[in-house]
């Protein structure tokens, strides 16, 4: 029965996600495009709106839960998150305080 | 037609260029002579060259390390060899030739000799290890091993054609860009290390599956013996950390193909970021290569300490822990770029932190040893130089680690002292331990074990010869990388690290006898029982060489160390009542056909051969399809042929010790193994 | 621990090929999420360094990218219609929407590789600048992978065609969805990092 786990999706999962998707990616477009909010709030809102849609993409599209997907899987991305924390902070602290001390 | 290739690619500049590529060429046909004059091509290609068997792609992993371990070794008598001479002259080499040496040395030794010795060791073991009969994706396997073979091809054709980079083994920017490097050096050195990066990715990948999804009934994650630990660890890293090397080397190839500005002097480049992501992959890089040396030194502490491995958790937990850290020090490797004091003092004291996981590991070890009956057999005597050693260069790394002290080191000989310090000792003992260890699992005969000693000797006391002097002179100011100097007080200090070289020379000599020795005496040391140290683990349960399929019936592992467990309960050798059909994953040829076009655009791109590039990166696609359509990727081994090569297997366990077969032992009564 | 019960917990502990690949490729994804991770890093390092050439964002157009964004999102859902009727075993439907699908992101490249060329008419090429050259560098990674998946839509579709749904192409398919739907992922980073801070006033 695992075949109908894996590949037995339903329709309503997809268009559950692909609203929700349409109303994220919406509204951070609209925020810039009608240039309603000074520049620090639209960022905010648009980096907001871009996590929760990544959040959205792994759950409704990629199928990631705790109950079906397996622990490895989650082990393995919960990994790649840290590590992609540690690389882009990193990063962004060593290169932005060189930047800095240039000026 | 030939792009930027013509016929002053040969390397007519220096004497000793030409003698290289004589040398190289000579040995590439004497090797494919060999196998000629032998008539054993069919056997080769048919065996060997489209195996996607574990245990022969590990054996062919270890012989290319083996062999770019001599290449990069001449590479180093070399540079030893114009340092003590240099002193107010220029000695023997043009400044452009030695920095192709050092560079290609650093190039080799990392990439392309520890890599393939870790890789080739694992693959011969891990599997059996968890008690399985092979790798999760033996084809991608095979694909891996070509794309690193193809990488390593790279390297040893740019000393026939062309150059090789001269930008050290880092290839820092603005150096290694075009305007600086317009030759094809640099270009060489990005392809070699971009292709065979891909064939590490993919074995991270693939060693990650199949240690978490193939191992024997019972084996919890817990149980798994220690070098499995490490390879798990080691892969995981792989997969997470190569990215980076990826991205920081298509970008400077970019740079120099299309023009592009992501570390150039001029138009916004911005090289520290090179220095940034570079040390992302670097650091972990260093545990990748030394995480499974230290899986090999616990494996064989406990064996030939006759005792069960001390703290087997701390290990694991130590493990794991330097697995994580790994990511969070890279910024030690250019305190000197100029970063507040802030982030310098945060990843200083992130370094200093991972000497506690590994001291951790040092006195586990020692506490193995602790009232073991110790046998000091050739894989002993590595593990013991190895604590004794690496001691001290983590000493100095701590030393390092302090960003002050950094200042005073930074690029000069104690840096290099230190990290020789790290891989000799920590990686290459590591592996010629692994290597003395499992010879006989591999091949089915024990290696001798006077001329096993004799190296060891020469390659410790060499080592202390060749790197001591090199902090000193490091304290005294020596910067690395120096092609001739003015100071007449190193030169005595230079003239006796050239001796230590020799005196490693010598190491490697007798590891070359002792293989030819070995190999004319296997009719007397071959190893029936499969078993020779008396080991505890499951790959010793496995007959010498193993069968095909390893496991005819998959064991059962319990406990850890299962097989000693097995031994004890006297059940290692019980004979099943019957055997089933195995499914064995088929020979192909697509796994060397894609090493060979990954070689050919590599050479393409080095040379900007663009049709040659293009029609190559077609081929590889082709032939990836056209893999992607066979589903008819197996075979079965009947249960018949299985009985046949089983009742061989016990027949041999029966006249080695006769009392074992089929009935359990009074006592944990040790196997007498050739070994003993 | 009869022989019998020895085998069952042995087909017990094992996972199937499927499975195993399934595991792969999400390690694979894992890796290829850090290849993005470091151009994103390197994109925003870099993206003040214009030198003499137009900054990148100078050249953006909110109404070009949200098409763009249509373009994939709506690909995403077509590939779901189509592992939805990979579920039901509708081969006709299978292929229909696996060639939507494949239009969508042929769509999608196209418009990508308009702007790119836009861009260096109007002199700002990837050569211009290290700004330039962080951007094309990591929207094109982007769109290389968009296109390797497009060969692999049309491998899968003659695997279709040939083989049927059977278990090894069922189980592809399910490692070309994670790949197309994980590329979606990427460009929400892409649009919420280069492309709308870039054009907020």
């Amino acid at each position: 029965m695992k075949q109908q786990a894996s590949t037995g999706r339903s329709l309503t999962q997809y268009l559950t996600g692909f609203v929700l998707a349409l109303v994220l990616t919406a509204i951070p477009f609209a925020i810039v495009a009608t240039g309603a909010a000074p520049r620090a709030q639209s960022l905010a809102v648009v980096t907001v709106a871009a996590v929760v849609q990544v959040f959205v993409h792994l759950w409704y599209f990629l199928h990631m839960n705790f109950s079906t997907t397996p622990r490895e899987n989650i082990l393995a991305f919960a990994f790649a998150a840290i590590l992609i924390l540690i690389m882009l902070g990193g990063s962004f602290w060593i290169m932005f305080d060189l930047h800095s001390r240039m000026r | 037609m030939l792009g930027k290739l013509t016929i002053d690619a040969l390397p007519f500049y220096s004497w000793v260029a030409m003698g290289g590529a004589a040398v190289t060429v000579l040995c590439g046909l004497l090797f494919l002579g060999v196998i000629t004059w032998l008539g054993a091509w069919r056997y080769v290609w048919k065996e060997w060259l489209t195996s996607v068997d574990h245990k022969r792609i590990g054996v062919m992993y270890v012989m290319l390390a083996l062999a770019m371990l001599l290449r990069g070794f001449i590479d180093a008598l070399m540079m030893r060899a114009q340092q003590a001479f240099a002193l107010n002259s220029d000695g023997y080499l043009p400044p452009d030739h030695f920095d192709q040496i050092f560079s290609s040395h650093g190039t080799i030794m990392i990439f392309f000799m520890a890599m393939p010795f870790m890789t080739g060791l694992v693959n011969i073991v891990v599997p059996q290890q968890i008690g399985a009969r092979d790798v999760a994706f033996p084809f991608l396997n095979s694909v891996s091993f070509w794309l690193t073979s193809a990488g390593a091809g790279l390297v040893m054709i740019s000393l026939v054609i062309g150059t090789f980079s001269t930008a050290g083994w880092t290839g820092y920017p603005p150096y290694s860009g075009i305007a600086y490097s317009p030759d094809v050096g640099v270009d060489y050195w990005i392809w070699a290390l971009l292709i065979s990066g891909v064939g590490s990715t993919l074995t991270g990948i693939n060693f990650v599956v199949t240690i978490l999804k193939r191992r024997a009934p019972g084996m919890k994650l817990m149980r798994m013996p220690l070098f499995t630990w490490t390879a798990l660890c080691s892969s995981i890293l792989m997969i997470f950390a190569f990215p980076a090397l990826t991205v920081v080397c298509s970008m400077l190839a970019l740079d120099r193909l299309l023009g592009m500005h992501f570390f150039t002097n001029e138009a916004g480049g911005n090289m520290m970021n090179y220095i940034n992501l570079f040390w992302i992959w670097g650091h972990p890089e260093v545990y990748i290569l030394i995480l499974p040396a230290f899986g090999v030194f616990s494996e064989v502490v406990a064996t030939f300490s006759r005792k069960r491995l001390f703290g087997y958790r701390s290990l694991v937990y130590a493990t794991a822990a330097i697995a994580l850290l790994s990511f969070t020090v890279w910024l030690h490797h250019f305190f000197t770029m100029g970063s507040s004091a802030s982030v310098n003092a945060f990843f200083g004291v992130a370094t200093m932190i991972i000497a506690v996981p590994t001291g951790v590991k040092v006195f586990d070890w020692l506490f193995t040893m602790y009232r073991g009956r110790i046998e000091f057999t050739p894989p002993m005597l590595w593990t013991v130089g190895f604590i004794v050693t690496f001691v001290i260069g983590g000493m100095t790394g701590v030393l390092l680690a302090l960003p002050p002290a950094d200042y005073l080191m930074h690029n000069t000989t104690f840096l290099v002292a230190h990290f020789h310090n790290m891989l000799i000792p920590g990686v290459l003992f590591g592996f010629l331990a692994g290597y003395m260890y499992w010879f006989p699992k591999a091949f089915g005969f024990t290696l001798d074990e006077r001329w096993g000693a004799r190296s060891f000797w020469c390659w410790l006391v060499g080592f202390y010869l060749a790197f001591m002097p090199l902090y000193a002179l490091g304290f005294m100011g020596m910067p690395r990388r120096m092609e001739h100097y003015n100071a007449p007080e190193w030169q005595p200090l230079l003239i006796v690290a050239a001796l230590g070289a020799m005196v490693i020379l010598l190491g490697i000599v007798c590891l070359i006898v002792q293989l030819i020795v070995s190999i004319r005496r296997r009719h007397e040391t071959r190893e029936l029982t499969g078993d020779p140290w008396n080991g505890r683990t499951l790959e010793w349960l496995t007959s010498s060489p193993p069968a095909p399929y390893n496991f005819a019936v998959l064991p059962r592992a319990d406990e850890i160390d299962a097989f000693h467990e097995m031994r004890k309960r006297g059940v290692a050798y019980k004979r099943p009542k019957h055997y089933a059909d195995i499914e064995m994953p088929k020979n192909t040829a697509v796994g060397i056909l894609l090493g060979g076009l990954g070689f050919v655009l590599g050479f393409g791109v080095v040379w900007h051969i663009w049709w040659l590039a293009l029609a190559s990166l077609l081929g590889v696609a082709a032939a990836l399809i056209a893999r992607a359509f066979n589903d008819d990727t197996e075979f079965r081994i009947s249960a018949a042929e299985v009985e046949e090569i089983e009742n061989a297997r016990y027949g041999a366990l029966a006249r080695a010790v006769p009392k074992s077969v089929d009935q359990p032992s009074t006592a944990a009564e040790p196997l007498p193994g050739s070994a003993a | 621990m009869t022989e019998a019960a020895a085998a069952a917990s042995d087909a017990h502990s094992h996972s199937t090929p499927r499975e195993e690949k399934a595991f792969g490729f999400w390690l694979y994804l894992m890796s290829d999420a850090i290849i993005f991770a470091l151009l994103f890093a390197t994109y925003v390092v870099m993206a003040g360094n214009v030198a003499d050439a137009p900054p990148p964002h100078s050249q953006f157009d909110l109404t070009h990218v949200f098409a763009e964004t249509m373009i994939l999102l709506a690909s995403s859902i077509t590939f779901g219609f189509a592992t939805v009727a990979i579920g039901t075993g509708r081969r006709p439907a299978v292929q229909l929407w696996l060639l939507v699908t494949f239009a969508l992101g042929l769509g999608f490249v196209l418009m990508e590789l308009t702007e790119f060329r836009s861009m260096i008419a109007a002199g700002a090429g990837p050569d211009q600048s290290g700004a330039l050259s962080a951007f094309f560098t990591l929207v094109g990674t982007h769109g290389l992978h968009v296109s390797i998946g497009l060969v692999w839509i049309l491998v899968m579709m003659a695997q279709v065609a040939l083989k049927g749904l059977s278990v090894p192409v069922v189980s592809r398919l399910e490692r070309l969805g994670l790949f197309w739907h994980f590329l979606d992922i990427i460009w929400i980073g892409i649009f919420s990092v280069v492309y709308l801070p870039g054009l907020i006033e």
